[in-house]
């Protein structure tokens, strides 16, 4: 809970190294340093046990703004600095945060904005869509670039070598064997042990965030819905939130309901998949058949009540675009009564099966110090005791109206993670009747009121793969200057490679479904 | 051991079977499916001597229409049982399903991945995105439509495309193609 305030404690701390100046006009807290005591705050920061949560930049007029979030019992603060754009350098907070390696990098390619000291800084988010000395966030980058011909394959990306006897390398991706996203994973290998695995990701980046200016904010809530297609509630909730933030609008209390059941529904379709999946991964079909049936009768429910299977497009800017009724509610209550009846069935029948036990057990184990160290979220993360949950913690409506139960677990697992989805599964049936019950009559959308030019605002919801965070800023006339969602994946995908030491290859499809990092999430 | 027979049994074929009444839910129908399926079935006994193999590319989507295409293999769909297999490697394929825009760090690999696939093959794009570049269109990180990219022989458009309408587009490729 947000009641202990260690902000207080913390800013006069810092008082002695740092001056930062408070800026409260905005809705989002934001203090603002110079940049020189970037990386400095950051070691303060972390002997308070702040978690850093996401980084970003924007360009305005011929300065950068670089914003790292960082979050304590609850409560967030949006750290600032501002550079001039022609030594556009600051000191790397990534050397004392291993979770802001990769958004660094991402800035780096994206702005041209240096990282001094960081401690990798090869490119990342940038294959050869465009050239080494141009930035595709930057304002005088134009939105269709300067394509020619075909883009080549990023053929000379410094992977990480090994060599001895008997040490080989195993190429895998970018298209997969699967029905799966692309992604490249070099592995590094002796017999079947892995010894080292490298992830180079940023194959489906679409240029979200540049696209995303000027969009209206109907329009960009229809982009934030796809940002990750497993996450559309997610993502759209997040940068609703955002965008209602900068504009002072309040949604509805039945709107927040609606999203509040809409998220939980998102929810539990993933974990299903994933519990399915994860044992399918294991060659234990029963289970991968048994889920998928009732993953396909949720979605079916899902195009009933909502018109969607996937729930897209459901949350607007303002509220909801689509009402419950009484017979919807009754047929999601029925629904939930069904499928607890056959989760109960399915669950036993998994748990008291030893060949499953044998290969989830143990297999892709997750510290809770690497965990931490990384800022791992949402399931990855409470399977390695990191107890989070943004409608626990800092609770928005509707969340601040129920009680939120955190499943845990500390094992670090997949078996871990396969239990903490499916008592998720459990608490979100029950949120949903919550939500249902407390269901009161009213408007579903608040009338959109058009922004200030420059406000900004800060969404932070819990995703079904855990903390999102999104960042809006609006121009003049209604249009979008910056849109940056935070997708958990971020913060998740360099636990894999941590996660998959010393298990064998033949395993690391289980390890990676135990995980499930979205790629689109991850390169926007 | 038990349990998993027992809860076997007592789920039982699940499959939508070829029957006449209808489906009182709000999503597909569940003559039109088997219709559908046995109409792609013939096409593929016709013309592949039983079976169709494909290969499912994303070159960029959001993910959505992979949980789409996923859902072709559950219990209610089990596109299986009409000949349409999933394959791992463009060289065992007949057919490219591809989805997204096609973003531009992933349009070496479509094209190597086209080129892996022996004739003769198709190309269907599947979502919005591969049919015309939906929320994303043309922009530096994002080539559009999959038809900017390689040589597309059906669209199944949607966002993402339900189960339904991504066999109800393999069977009008199949009835399109001579």
């Amino acid at each position: 809970m947000s009641s202990s305030n260690w902000t207080t404690d913390f800013l006069s701390l810092l008082s002695r190294d740092i001056t930062v100046t408070r800026i409260d006009t905005s809705p989002v807290i934001v203090w603002q340093i110079e940049s020189h005591a970037w990386q400095r705050f950051a070691e303060l920061a972390m002997l308070q046990n702040l978690r850093w949560a996401a980084g970003w930049a924007e360009q305005a007029q011929n300065r950068f703004l670089i914003n790292s979030c960082f979050e304590k019992q609850g409560e967030y603060v949006l750290l600032r600095a501002s550079i001039d754009d022609a030594n556009p350098e600051l000191p790397s907070q990534a050397t004392v945060y291993p979770a802001a390696n990769r958004s660094e990098r991402h800035t780096q390619d994206m702005f041209g904005i240096r990282f001094i000291g960081h401690p990798d800084n090869r490119r990342w988010t940038r294959h050869q869509a465009w050239t080494e000395n141009s930035y595709p966030l930057r304002k005088d980058f134009p939105v269709q670039g300067t394509p020619v011909g075909i883009t080549a394959p990023d053929m000379h990306y410094p992977f990480i070598k090994s060599h001895g006897a008997g040490v080989y390398e195993i190429p895998v991706g970018p298209v997969h064997a699967g029905i799966i996203e692309p992604g490249h994973f070099r592995f590094q290998a002796v017999g079947e042990l892995i010894l080292n695995l490298e992830e180079r990701l940023g194959y489906v980046h679409k240029g979200m965030e540049k696209i995303a200016e000027g969009r209206t904010p109907e329009s960009l809530a229809r982009l934030a819905g796809r940002v990750s297609g497993d996450t559309t509630v997610g993502h759209c909730w997040a940068a609703c939130m955002a965008m209602e933030q900068a504009s002072g609008v309040v949604i509805p209390p039945r709107a927040a309901l609606i999203r509040g059941i809409l998220a939980e529904r998102e929810r539990i379709a993933n974990h299903m998949g994933d519990i399915g999946a994860i044992c399918n991964d294991v060659a234990f079909v029963f289970a991968q058949m048994q889920f998928t049936r009732l993953r396909e009768l949720w979605l079916r429910t899902n195009a009933t009540v909502f018109g969607h299977r996937l729930l897209m497009d459901r949350i607007v800017p303002g509220g909801v675009a689509c009402d419950l009724s009484e017979a919807s509610c009754s047929l999601i209550k029925k629904d939930i009564v069904e499928l607890r009846k056959e989760l109960a069935e399915v669950i036993l029948a998994l748990d008291l099966n030893s060949s499953l036990e044998d290969r989830l057990y143990t297999a892709g184990f997750l510290s809770e110090d690497t965990a931490a160290a990384y800022g791992t979220l949402g399931y990855v993360g409470r399977a390695s005791g990191q107890d989070k949950d943004v409608r626990r913690d800092t609770p928005y409506p509707p969340y601040d109206q129920i009680k939120v139960k955190v499943a845990l677990e500390t094992q670090g697992d997949i078996a871990s993670r396969f239990w903490v989805r499916y008592k998720e599964i459990m608490a979100a049936l029950h949120m949903i009747e919550d939500f249902i019950d407390q269901l009161v009559a009213g408007d579903i959308r608040s009338e959109w009121q058009m922004p200030a030019s420059g406000s900004e605002g800060l969404g932070i919801v819990e995703g079904w793969r855990g903390e999102i965070v999104c960042y809006v800023r609006f121009d003049a006339d209604d249009k979008i200057a910056r849109f940056y969602p935070r997708d958990p994946s971020q913060l998740n995908w360099p636990a894999l490679e941590k996660l998959v030491l010393n298990n064998i290859v033949p395993d690391f499809p289980v390890c990676n479904k135990s995980l499930n990092g979205s790629y689109s999430g991850n390169d926007l | 051991m038990l349990r998993i027979l027992k809860k076997i049994l007592t789920t039982g074929v699940v499959t939508e079977r070829f029957s006449l009444r209808s489906h009182a839910a709000g999503h597909g129908n569940v003559d039109e499916l088997e219709q559908l399926g046995i109409q792609v079935k013939r096409h593929i006994d016709k013309k592949f001597s039983g079976s169709i193999a494909i290969r499912q590319v994303d070159a960029g989507s959001c993910n959505g229409c992979e949980l789409e295409i996923h859902a072709l293999n559950n219990p209610f769909y089990d596109i299986e049982r009409f000949g349409v297999h999933f394959v791992a490697s463009p060289r065992h394929a007949d057919v490219l399903l591809v989805t997204g825009p096609v973003s531009r760090h992933m349009q070496t690999a479509l094209l190597r991945t086209y080129e892996a696939t022996p004739n003769p093959k198709w190309v269907v794009a599947a979502g919005d995105c591969a049919a015309c570049g939906g929320e994303f269109g043309v922009s530096y990180a994002s080539c559009g439509a999959v038809s900017n990219v390689i040589p597309v022989d059906a669209v199944i458009p949607g966002c993402p495309p339900t189960p339904l309408a991504l066999m109800k587009g393999l069977l009008e490729l199949m009835s399109a193609k001579k």
